[in-house]
């Protein structure tokens, strides 16, 4: 059986599951719970001076009868006295030394007052912190969270305050809400961060009633915007890790969109150690944990992993730029007719979407007929057009029915990077031919 | 006289409860998340095989974005009929037949039931979606109050013809307010979509019957075209002795009442025979069984492979408790002072292939045996009533009284069209609205409109 402990930063988790911080996060009991439950730690709900909550408070995105593929909140820090939370804090730890518990921290920007907060914090034996500079709204209008978060200075200086008071690890939340987040990432690090975690949420207006034109989540006919996040934001999220992964060497803990157990194994792919959920346990509860690190070690022992460690970081360097793609790799679509239902989604697709490449029908169809004896159209892919964009494959409603299948075209692998550089060796040199250039 | 045994009344409950939708409109999450899974097919297969070609795809993407008003426009555009048709259509046979999602080995999309729902939203609301055409002088007769004419008819009168539809029945609609089984649609669901129709400006006639009350003379004098859609009559009979018997039913007389009178009305015998194995005879065994008959039979010459009616009517049929007895033909009506109190048949062996393939029925001499029953019911097929038009110079009618028709629903006399079963020999609703729409746009040809290209 793989094992899934990790080691962050110095701190040993029982697995890489983590509850992120927010509502699940709130209180001492949610949190004994979780652990209960099977979570290998936990980032409480970030503490800090008590504030008050609009009521109205969430939004989401629903998607082909998918309730919350896309979510949203306009909620502040936690709203219960930092006593309270420290208290909470002290007695989880107490009756589960070996999970973590993170405390997530918010204050004015001085430096008295995050060294004051930091010892408290870990005087109530917190085993990390986790300083809060990316809650995109609210706090940021009172000048902390993604207003520390957005400009490197800022975030280089007040982890350094921590640093100064810090005994246990310190990790930076990022703010996606940023140009380059590997530059803040690297700010932090400069400042002394042991770890950084992203992402925050991001930026986002849910939507607007179109009857009362109320931006939502409304409130009292109003709204702000709020932070988004959910399944809809993997793909930025797996973006972010990654470019992070690239630029520093301290550990990254991963966070957004992750529900299952494979987004888990993708953030940890593309560099994170340990990932952090919030959304699907909204959705879900607690619960999921248990087929997370069930699938993930399924995932492992089918590999031959048997540490986190193992594949951590695999696919960072297949990361690169466009620059450096191989501009000579050549795929085309090709439809398995047994398989087509005769929907003419591919067709429509690249007629009108991409590159006129399908004609609608084969004169043989593919045998099949339905009850009212119509037979299958099978569309046919006219190969010397297509240029391998996927389009087709992606619309498809049928597993396996298009694929796309490379074609030697016995060309060396050859970047536009490449070609860039022999041009500047040998400014008259003949450029080698590349497939579909005319 | 009364039958000799009845079967005792429910309460209103339990006729209600038996007698409820048995495809029940969808809720908004239900219609949602199946108007979701809709692929959203290009040239789809099921617009393929609607006979009235409404654009699925386009239809079920509007539920899907909200835009009901818009959906149902789309519906009632291509067929005027569409709500009915979402609860009556045999869409297993046609569009939800033909759905590409078979081929993906999931079921097919709801289209029937979801073509129900956004035409509902608009008939809820009232929402006026059509409206006459400025007058174009011309006039039209419609004959018979149908879906062949209710859909001729809308047609016309968006174009502006001025339309009249004759029917002899007390209230319109034809089977579709009077044969249809009442748990697919009832009587005012059926007028409604008649009040759709007058909504355009067409005045419809009740008790009004063309060839008696008025004379083709007449009718030819004031109209311009005529459309025919007379639809079939009544049962044939079953020429046996005791066929005319107090307790033997012709189907159309037993199911046009569960359609026009409160169910405990109706006096059902306690164990009902019904004769035949069509369409029409599933709906007269379900509806006795949901009446409360406690024994109820349904008899058939040939076997269940050459049973005509469709697989999921007669699965309806099994679930109701209804017993089959298959190769079995009647020869006598049994009574007893005047009431019936059974059948004599005999067992049939099944012959040679007949000329459309089935297999013939050979009654098997000494197999006499009594099917004890209160009631029986014919239900071998419905003779057409298209005699009364042999006046009318041209039309011709096939030996079974089909009318016959040339291109575009046209007849033997130039100035009639015809549609619907009185053309077809009997089909669905939808065939009849696509005939009627056909017929619509031939006449309007023959008359000379720009429209009629191609
Ligand atoms: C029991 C039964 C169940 C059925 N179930 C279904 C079903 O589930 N789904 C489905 O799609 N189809 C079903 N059908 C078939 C469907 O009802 C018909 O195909 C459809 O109604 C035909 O329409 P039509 O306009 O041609 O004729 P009809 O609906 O028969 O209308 C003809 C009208 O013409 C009138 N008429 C006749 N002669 C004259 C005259 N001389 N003057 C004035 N008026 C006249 C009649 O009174 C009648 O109102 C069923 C039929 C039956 C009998
Ligand atoms: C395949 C593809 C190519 C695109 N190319 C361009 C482009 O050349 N110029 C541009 O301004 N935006 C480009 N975009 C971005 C779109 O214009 C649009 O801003 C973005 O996709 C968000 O809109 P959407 O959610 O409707 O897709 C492209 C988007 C796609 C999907
Ligand atoms: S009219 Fe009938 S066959 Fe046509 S799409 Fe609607 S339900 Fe299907």
């Amino acid at each position: 059986m793989a094992d899934l402990s990790v080691n962050f930063a110095g701190l040993k988790s029982p697995n890489p599951f983590w509850l992120a911080s927010g509502p699940p996060a709130n209180t001492g009991g949610q949190v004994m719970r979780a652990f209960d439950a099977g979570w290998g730690g936990a980032v409480w709900k970030t503490i800090g001076e008590p504030i008050v909550n609009t009521t109205s408070r969430y939004g989401a995105i629903d998607y082909n009868g998918v309730k919350v593929m896309g979510f949203n909140n306009i909620e502040l820090i936690s709203d219960r006295p930092i006593e309270d939370n420290l208290r909470e804090i002290s007695e989880v730890k107490k009756r589960y030394p070996k999970h973590l518990v993170i405390a997530s921290l918010m204050v004015e920007s001085k430096r008295e007052s995050w060294h004051e907060m930091v010892r408290r914090t870990e005087d109530a034996g917190s085993d990390a912190l986790e300083l809060n500079f990316g809650c995109p709204h609210g706090m940021s209008e009172r000048g902390m969270g993604a207003a520390v978060g957005q400009v490197p200075e800022y975030t280089e200086m007040i982890t350094s305050w921590v640093k100064e008071a810090a005994r246990t690890p310190v990790i930076v939340k990022l703010t996606p809400n940023v140009s380059d987040i590997a530059r803040i990432a690297a700010a932090a690090e400069k400042g002394g961060a042991d770890a950084v975690s992203l992402i925050n949420t991001i930026n986002s207006l849910m939507g607007v009633d179109l009857d009362t034109f109320a931006p939502r989540p409304v409130v009292a006919g109003k709204s702000s915007h709020g932070g988004y996040c959910g399944p809809a934001v993997k793909p930025i999220a797996l973006h972010l890790v990654a470019s992070v992964a690239k630029k520093v060497r301290i550990p990254i803990s991963g966070i957004g969109g992750i529900g299952y157990w494979n987004d888990a194994a993708e953030h940890i792919a593309l560099g994170a150690t340990t990932v952090q959920v919030c959304t699907a346990v909204m959705h879900y509860g607690f619960r999921i944990v248990e087929d997370m690190i069930d699938g993930l070690s399924q995932y492992m022992d089918d590999h031959g992993f048997r540490s986190i460690e193992d594949f951590r970081g695999r696919a960072v360097p297949n990361v690169v730029d466009w620059g450096d793609l191989d501009l000579n790799y050549k795929i085309i679509a090709e439809i398995h007719p047994e398989l087509c239902i005769g929907c003419q989604l591919c067709y429509v697709a690249c007629e009108d979407g991409a590159h006129q490449c399908i004609s609608p029908y084969t004169a043989a169809g593919n045998g099949k007929k339905n009850v009212n004896g119509m037979g299958v159209h099978v569309p046919r892919i006219i190969e010397e057009e297509c240029v391998g964009c996927n389009l087709c494959a992606l619309v498809c409603p049928v597993e396996n029915c298009i694929t796309m299948k490379e074609v030697k075209t016995g060309l060396p692998a050859m970047s536009w990077n490449d070609r860039t550089r022999q041009r500047a060796a040998d400014p008259g040199c003949a450029l080698p031919p590349t497939p579909g250039a005319d | 006289m009364p039958l000799r045994q009845t079967a005792p009344k429910l309460s209103p409950e339990q006729y209600e409860a038996n007698f409820a939708d048995i495809a029940p409109p969808l809720t908004r999450q239900q219609a949602a998340v199946e108007a979701a899974r809709c692929l959203y097919c290009f040239d789809a297969p099921c617009t393929q095989a609607c006979p009235t070609h409404i654009d699925v795809p386009t239809f079920i993407k509007k539920i899907w974005t909200g835009n009901l008003r818009g959906s149902a426009r789309v519906i009632l555009e291509a067929n005027i009929l569409g709500h009915s048709c979402g609860r009556v259509c045999p869409t297993e046979v046609l569009c939800e037949g033909a759905c590409v999602m078979h081929e993906k080995g999931e079921q097919a999309i709801a289209i029937g039931r979801l073509q129900r729902y956004a035409v509902d939203d608009v008939l809820d609301k009232d929402i006026r979606m059509f409206h006459a055409g400025a007058p174009n002088g011309k006039r039209v007769a419609c004959i018979g109050s149908g879906p062949a004419s209710l859909a001729c008819a809308a047609e016309v009168a968006k174009w502006g013809y001025a339309v009249t539809i004759f029917d002899r029945h007390d209230l319109a609609g034809g089977l579709n307010t009077y044969g249809i089984a009442a748990y697919k649609t009832r009587a005012p669901d059926s007028l409604r979509e008649v009040e759709l129709v007058r909504q355009l400006g067409v005045e419809i006639r009740q008790k009004t019957e063309i060839g008696r009350d008025i004379s083709f003379a007449e009718l030819e004098k004031q109209f311009d075209a005529v459309f025919i859609g007379v639809g079939l009559g009544e049962t044939w009979g079953l020429e046996i002795p005791g066929d005319n018997l107090h307790g033997v039913y012709g189907a159309m007389e037993f199911i046009e009442q569960t359609k026009v009178k409160p169910f405990h009305h109706l006096e059902v015998g306690q164990r009902v025979a019904c004769i035949g194995a069509g369409n029409t005879a599933i709906d007269v065994v379900t509806a006795a069984r949901r009446l409360g008959a406690e024994t109820v039979y349904l008899i058939y010459r040939r076997s269940e492979r050459e049973m005509p009616a469709f697989k999921y009517e007669y699965d309806l049929a099994k679930k109701d408790g209804v017993i089959f007895l298959w190769q079995t033909q009647p020869i006598r009506v049994l009574a007893r002072d005047g009431a019936v109190t059974g059948l004599e048949c005999l067992r049939t062996r099944l012959g040679e292939p007949d000329a459309r393939g089935r297999r013939s029925p050979v009654p098997i001499a000494g197999t006499e045996f009594t099917v004890e029953a209160d009631m029986v019911v014919r239900a071998v097929g419905q003779r057409p009533v298209t005699e009364f038009l042999r006046p009318v110079p041209g039309i011709e009618l096939r030996k079974d009284g089909t009318v016959v028709i040339h291109e575009r629903q046209q007849t033997g006399n130039p100035k009639y069209f015809a549609g619907g079963d009185c053309v077809n020999g009997g089909k669905e609703v939808v065939d009849a609205v696509a005939e009627g729409m056909a017929a619509a746009r031939g006449l309007d040809a023959w008359l000379g409109s720009p429209r009629a290209k191609g």
